[in-house]
């Protein structure tokens, strides 16, 4: 290929791309993205309307026959539902989740880092004292107790992993903002009188991004472990929305009479998930960070 | 150093307040605990007197005043479900969480920094490689998930290892702990190893690099150069070298693992103080809940208190100053 041809974007490609590793774990993530979007198309049946559930299917070895022909690939759990089917919805809630929470703790951590670096002084000090002391705490603890305040839903769930995470991103753009604010860039937009806002948000904040998208890619990965963990103590996501985790706390229920796949799959599907997120993540951070370029 | 100290105390006060206040109006906002703790067929006196006894019926703020009146005392209400004196349940339920902690902490090094440190030494090896691939893996499996599957292997399906509870306890010091009989001491293989896993990748991973860098040092070249022994250099001057950080994450990582034993608890019906959390939040038992946060941070503001005066103790290069910075 010519330089000429060369884009920024493709250039990310293929730095991206050097490690098979994380080119094998964009693949999987792909296809699990795919997935979940897709549930309600191709999975097997809708395992949430009673209508299409047979009792008489219920806890079955993986591969048996369902009572209309089908074959259950992974088994049923107790209600008869085909486990492809539970997990296929599963990851698709379970991902939303993550993706969701990830996000709007993005855009909240961002604004507050980026107020605390342009502003300094106080609000500086405030926000960062604050982040300071949630972060010495275990974000399962700070997730339980707000949960135990809150009560189950997804909105609380949701609410509780963004206030367990913004921290991370308010530190990380201060401090990114910080060194971008004495470039050059900065002081002659400045010289041109733009309004503060239009400098924030158009010249600081796009290149404080890079740390951003990697520490997001890995935030999602332990948002979704996060809520599975919470959904698995009862007290995440009810039990109209099915997340993994709640599939795996179901599966427990079983596990002592040796029906191992009602947890064992669903705990797989998350498994490949975040170590698909990681593995990506791990690949971004190595070819965003400009330290490591040779 | 005393301004230091003095500055975190009061920090630690302000923000013992703040979690106070924040609980106590969460858990008020949560439900109606009358309508759980009194059966509906109770009749209307019954229900008077219940509530009354409960000091349910007084408005919000006095309920915190006299909360905070009472926490002050040491005295954070009686459990509705147990009938006795909250903070008397937790501490009762203290010692089999701390006891499952330190075996965790304590299997994470022992399981740790032998493995880090011969993939230190050797990182191009088979085994090196392995180790770090497992490391990988424990940073990404969910531990919940673990657990249950120790269970389905150790349990289920070869029967060698109990999957719940404490087993006997022996009396050490006065406080009943497990390790001391065999059959204990099984009882708390499983819960430990799922509450070490992520710690022992943690450690693997600390050693590793720790190891890696201590090799190139000049100290290194000069005790091989003098002709002492492989064993002396690795076991002497590098295990030295690397305990720097590695004590610091145990210490950091105490308190997790003692937020985390709520799952590891739940899932092997550990009767310690976790798995009273969660039994209390089910049912609602707000000054269970509200003492076992309190205690909790008041440990965690130990904890990281410790862990700065410990940091600086070990490593003379890090000098506590009085800005907080």
């Amino acid at each position: 290929m010519s330089p000429a041809e060369q884009t920024p974007f493709r250039r990310f490609v293929e730095e991206f791309a050097e490690n098979r590793l994380a080119v094998a774990g964009a693949v999987m993530l792909a296809a699990i993205l795919v997935i979940a979007l897709t549930a309600p198309w191709i999975a097997p049946q809708n395992p949430y309307d009673l209508a299409q559930l047979d009792v008489l299917d219920a806890k079955l070895e993986p591969g048996a026959k369902l009572g209309n022909g089908r074959t259950a690939l992974l088994g049923t759990d107790d209600q008869g539902r085909d486990m492809v089917a539970g997990i296929f919805y599963g990851l698709r809630i379970s991902l939303f989740v993550g993706v969701a929470a990830t996000v709007l703790a993005l855009l909240i951590g961002a604004t507050a880092g980026m107020l605390a670096a342009w502003l300094g002084g106080r609000v500086d000090g405030l926000l960062m004292r604050i982040a300071d002391i949630q972060l010495s705490f275990p974000p399962i603890l700070i997730a339980l107790v707000l949960l135990a305040l809150l009560g189950q839903g997804l909105g609380k769930i949701i609410t509780a992993l963004v206030a367990v995470q913004w921290a991370y991103y308010a530190r990380t753009v201060r401090g990114a903002a910080l060194v971008e604010r004495r470039r050059e860039y900065i002081e002659a937009a400045q010289v041109l009188a733009l309004p503060p806002a239009r400098i924030v948000f158009r010249h600081l904040l796009p290149n404080c991004m890079p740390p951003l998208i990697v520490i997001a890619t890995v935030q999602v990965a332990s948002a979704i472990t996060l809520e599975a963990t919470l959904s698995f103590l009862g007290l995440g996501l009810p039990i109209t929305e099915p997340s993994l985790g709640l599939l795996i706390a179901n599966g427990f229920n079983f596990l002592l009479s040796g029906k191992y796949w009602i947890s064992f799959f669903p705990g797989i599907a998350l498994l490949l998930m975040i170590v698909s997120i990681n593995l990506v993540g791990d690949q971004l951070r190595d070819v965003l960070n400009p330290r490591l370029k040779k | 150093m005393l301004v230091f100290i003095i500055r975190r105390l009061l920090q630690s006060v302000v923000v013992l307040f703040v979690m106070s206040l924040l609980v106590f109006a969460g858990v008020y906002a949560i439900g109606n605990p009358i309508d759980i703790l009194i059966s509906p067929d109770a009749t209307q006196a019954d229900r008077a007197d219940a509530i009354a006894r409960l000091g349910l019926d007084k408005p919000m703020y006095v309920q915190y005043l006299v909360f905070l009146g009472q926490a002050a005392a040491g005295n954070l209400g009686k459990s509705f479900a147990f009938n006795i004196p909250a903070i008397e349940l937790i501490f009762e339920r203290m010692p089999a969480t701390l006891e499952l902690a330190v075996f965790a902490m304590g299997l994470a090094v022992v399981l740790g920094l032998p493995l880090g440190l011969y993939a230190g030494l050797k990182p191009k090896s088979l085994g090196g490689r392995a180790i770090m691939a497992g490391s990988i893996l424990g940073f990404s499996l969910p531990t919940f998930w673990v657990g249950l599957m120790l269970i389905m292997v150790f349990a289920v399906f070869a029967g060698v290892l109990p999957s719940n509870g404490r087993g006997p306890t022996t009396l050490l010091l006065g406080v009943p702990v497990s390790f001391l009989s065999l059959d204990g001491l099984k009882h708390l293989l499983l819960p430990g190893f799922t509450l070490a896993l992520l710690n022992i990748a943690l450690i693997i991973r600390l050693a590793r690099s720790g190891t890696q860098e201590a090799l190139m040092m000049d100290y290194i070249k000069f005790a091989r150069a003098k002709g002492l022994s492989n064993a002396r250099i690795v076991g002497v001057h590098v295990l030295k070298n690397i305990m720097i950080p590695i004590v610091t994450v145990i210490a950091l990582q105490f308190g997790s693992v003692i937020a985390f034993s709520v799952v590891t608890e739940t899932i092997f019906a550990w009767p310690g103080m976790g798995k009273l959390l969660i039994d209390s939040i089910n049912v609602l038992d707000r000054p269970v809940i509200v003492a076992y946060l309190l205690i909790i941070v008041t440990l965690f503001i130990f904890v990281n208190l410790v862990v700065d005066l410990l940091y600086s103790v070990l490593d003379p290069r890090v000098r506590l100053t009085d800005s907080g910075q």
